[in-house]
């Protein structure tokens, strides 16, 4: 290896660690601020509440194991939902690009729904299902499923017309077609619709809970508001906002590891 | 012996503004192991005739004979290797949508005749143009062709490649005796390759001229192309398909 070559994977490296610190230390000087802030008062802390408050908010919840409960809870309909999202989207998605003619039929309905805030459908589903986790989920399939058909079989439609020509040349039948060809080449968009479908679905379960639930991080957040516990509120935007980025990470490390 | 005799083949195209007819009157014959060329103007239906003959596009009338037992491989302007298969899988590929994994020791010596068989688990990002055109032949061969249907196998490649690629896909049809029907608008690659060139008209296309090409010394299409007739049949053709820029 050459001394200028190097020096330029010194370069990209020491760039890298440069980034990083900078990173933590945005996050750690909004902590800061934010705590230097609350002790000397200049915010109100019933309001705004603060880092102190919110790590002791946590203990607490963990102390009296509440902690978990709730994170696994909104994890478990999180899961639920994103897995029987993404596979009802993709069958789905299979389905009218096999029957055109249903797709053709149904179109506009899609984009009717597409276009509709899901949570409006709140209360009817409510009704429905119950107030129960059922709800939760129903929500949250609707957010993601509607988008995961309109992206897929836009994806599946727009396959290289060549290479179907090439299968049925082999006289290939649709479902052969499908699965050799269709699917795998759109890998990635199946990747990239999980991770649009990740947050999706954690919208839907959040606006769930926050309309019935009896546990999980929205119904924290819920019911901090309700007795004015922003602490507990804060405790839970956080919680969110690290689950959310957790769950980000398994895709993409899910996505390296297939490459 | 004719092992394919179509007769007045038309085919019309709708769309919703018209119809219009791409291929008209066409009748000719093939004889067993002969290397036919299509040649003439850009868009004027000589896929559409390929796309017949292999099954996916009907005709709007006319006559197709050939023995059900043949079967044909069609090879298209791309090589279309699938990237997410390796060269082997890709080879397999026709044979394992017809469920004919017997054949796979024919595919093993195809790959080991025409140099791939050390690539066989490579990806087909890892190879170059010409090695995936000869891949791409060897997927068309492996599910035992009997006529070849070629629709500008070469015009994706640089010329330099060109020349090398027909060459040894020249050999290979040729070694492996097959009959083939190659479309193209490179008239040259035509001459160097073919018995007989059938040239269209414009559209819609009908036969305007049939050559039956007899170079002095038919060897190989590189070495062809500097027959002393080469440029005889290169001006012939040339004034039928009456360029207008």
């Amino acid at each position: 290896m050459s001394k200028e070559h190097k020096n330029y994977l010194k370069k990209i490296k020491s760039e890298k660690i440069i980034i990083k610190i900078i990173q933590i230390l945005i996050i750690l000087i909004i902590i800061f601020i934010w705590q230097y802030a609350a002790n000397k008062g200049l915010i109100n802390t019933f309001v705004s509440s603060s880092p102190e408050n919110i790590l002791k908010t946590i203990i607490k919840l963990h102390k009296d194991g509440s902690l978990f409960h709730h994170i696994w809870i909104t994890l478990y309909e999180v899961i639920v939902s994103f897995i029987l999202g993404s596979t009802i989207g993709i069958v789905i998605a299979a389905i009218l690009w096999r029957y055109n003619f249903i797709f053709k039929i149904i179109d506009p309905y899609l984009t009717v729904l597409n276009s509709m805030p899901k949570v409006s459908l709140g209360p009817i589903i409510i009704i429905l299902a119950g107030a129960s986790t059922k709800s939760i989920i129903i929500m949250a399939l609707l957010i993601s499923v509607i988008i995961t058909i309109i992206n897929m079989h836009q994806a599946f439609k727009e396959t290289d017309k060549n290479k179907i020509r090439l299968l049925q040349s082999f006289n290939a039948n649709k479902s052969q077609i499908f699965f050799k060809l269709i699917l795998p080449s759109n890998f990635n968009n199946l990747i990239n619709t999980f991770k649009v479908n990740i947050g999706l679905v954690f919208i839907g379960v959040i606006m769930g809970e926050f309309l019935v639930s009896k546990a999980g991080i929205g119904y924290l957040i819920m019911y901090g508001s309700q007795v004015f516990n922003l602490n507990l509120v804060m405790t839970g935007i956080i919680i969110l906002a690290v689950m959310a980025s957790v769950m980000h990470y398994i895709i993409i490390f899910i996505e390296k590891k297939l490459f | 012996m004719d092992i394919l005799k179509i007769k007045n083949l038309r085919k019309t195209y709708h769309t919703k503004e018209n119809e219009f007819l791409a291929v008209d009157n066409f009748s000719f014959n093939l004889k067993e192991g002969e290397f036919v060329a299509i040649v003439g103007p850009s868009g004027c239906g000589k896929s559409t005739i390929l796309s017949i003959l292999c099954g996916l596009d009907k005709p709007s009338s006319g006559d197709i004979k050939y023995n059900k037992t043949l079967n044909f491989g069609y090879m298209l302007q791309s090589d279309n290797l699938f990237e997410w298969l390796t060269v082997y899988d890709n080879c397999l590929l026709g044979l394992n949508i017809k469920k004919d994994l017997k054949n796979k020791n024919y595919v093993d010596k195809l790959l080991k005749t025409y140099g791939l068989w050390d690539f066989k688990d490579s990806y087909p990002s890892n190879l170059s143009g010409g090695m995936r055109q000869r891949a791409s032949l060897i997927r068309t061969l492996a599910i035992k062709p009997d006529i070849l249907l070629l629709d500008e196998p070469f015009s994706a490649l640089d010329y330099q490649t060109r020349l090398a690629v027909s060459d040894d896909v020249y050999k290979i049809i040729k070694k492996e005796g097959k009959s083939a029907i190659m479309v193209t608008h490179d008239i040259s690659e035509a001459i160097s390759m073919s018995d007989r060139i059938i040239v269209l008209t414009d559209r819609p296309s009908t036969i305007k001229k049939i050559y039956t090409i007899n170079l002095e010394n038919k060897k190989t299409p590189i070495e062809n192309r500097k027959d002393k007739k080469f440029a005889y049949y290169y001006d012939q053709i040339w004034k039928d398909i009456e360029c207008h820029v």
